[in-house]
């Protein structure tokens, strides 16, 4: 059975039942306009007490280190421990489930009305916005990278920007080349 | 629609690979999706990926919504259910296998190198995929002006970007941007 292996963390009275699981991440996503994470750690720690503060980060950085999208990840994590294989599947349906359909529709109606001039200068708007959001993600991550000293991460970080960006290399070369490198090099240069 | 099994087979294909090497979650992916639905595969102009973009944004969910939007496009609405599958399953997969496993290697120092390793790598990939994604959309003076107030204001607040979108689309609705 899977629930024998899911661990119950101390602040957890009982486990929750599959049908709330879903429910959490159901509200999570729905409610989660532009930051999924914020809604995620208030319904998790704060109002449900899945987890306590220090649990919730220590899976919300698993799931940032894994690849694909960290909510995504968070959610699947998050299930499993809880009721195994099908808490995963629960958790995963209910963070993408509604949003799914929600812009499946949106899909629809873009595919029928894009060509509408209002529509087209309402969404060129949001993505110029949009590309602000990311600059500012990457301004704080670049931050403490190139806090002295500096190692090699800036060069990393440029190399990859360079290589996606500018060249617009295949994403997987790209990084089959560059992740042993930098992982190498952070290796060699881990106090020990 | 119709629906064109190459095209699925290529958008399961494509994005069960991506899946894998998104490192920095779904938005790290950004300049891979618009390389393949843009350039190599041709199935939207780069307007049109913009505005799906644009529209995954202000939807409610995580970013990666983004992937059904663009396999919607593409094919339909199992183009919308393969590419969305495809992009989740393997990083699924994994995260489930980690989340029962990584405790225990939680001071290995091999652990630590992996994870030190990768941050500047997705920090790379974000900033390619800001890069990109305002190549795209920055097409006017206004424009560029937006994403410099956006970044500028995202950086020193902690505001929900729901109201940045909110003013973003107003000043695009002038037809100026």
């Amino acid at each position: 059975m899977p629930e024998t292996a899911a661990r119950k963390p101390p602040s957890a009275s009982e486990n929750p039942a599959l049908f709330q699981l879903f429910l959490a991440f159901a509200t999570i996503s729905l409610y989660g306009f532009g930051g999924v994470l914020a809604w995620s750690h208030r319904m998790l720690v704060e109002e449900r007490r899945w987890l306590t503060a220090e649990e919730f980060n220590e899976l919300f950085s698993l799931s940032q280190f894994l690849p694909g999208s960290n909510i995504v990840n968070l959610s699947v994590v998050f299930g499993s421990r809880f009721r195994g294989a099908r808490g995963a599947a629960v958790t995963l349906l209910g963070l993408l489930g509604p949003p799914a359909a929600i812009v499946t529709v949106l899909g629809v109606l873009y595919v029928r009305f894009g060509e509408v001039a209002a529509l087209r200068g309402i969404l060129a708007g949001i993505a110029a916005a949009a590309a602000g959001l990311i600059l500012a993600v990457t301004a704080k991550m670049a931050l403490p990278l190139f806090r002295r000293p500096i190692g090699h991460a800036p060069f990393v970080a440029v190399a990859g920007f360079i290589a996606v960006g500018l060249l617009r290399w295949p994403l997987h070369w790209v990084l089959l080349a560059l992740a042993p490198v930098s992982i190498a090099l952070a290796w060699w240069r881990m106090p020990r | 629609m119709k629906t064109d099994f190459d095209t699925l087979g290529t958008l399961a294909l494509q994005f069960l690979i991506m899946s894998l090497f998104a490192i920095g979650g779904a938005n790290a992916a950004i300049p891979e999706m618009h390389r393949l639905a843009v350039d190599v595969m041709g199935w939207m102009s780069d307007r049109q990926f913009t505005e799906l973009f644009a529209i995954a944004q202000i939807s409610p969910g995580p970013n990666v919504i983004i992937v059904t939007l663009i396999g919607y496009k593409a094919a339909g609405l199992a183009g919308a259910f393969v590419a969305t599958a495809g992009m989740c399953g393997p990083a699924c997969v994994l995260a489930f296998w980690a989340g029962r496993t990584w405790e225990r290697f939680k001071h290995a120092p091999w652990r630590m190198a992996l994870q030190a390793g990768l941050v500047p790598v997705s920090l790379g990939l974000i900033a390619a995929s800001a890069f990109v994604v305002a190549l795209a959309a920055d097409h006017s003076i206004l424009a560029f002006g937006i994403t410099a107030a956006t970044a500028v204001v995202s950086y020193a607040t902690r505001i929900n970007p729901i109201w940045l979108f909110a003013v973003a689309g107003l000043l695009g609705l002038s037809g100026l941007v």
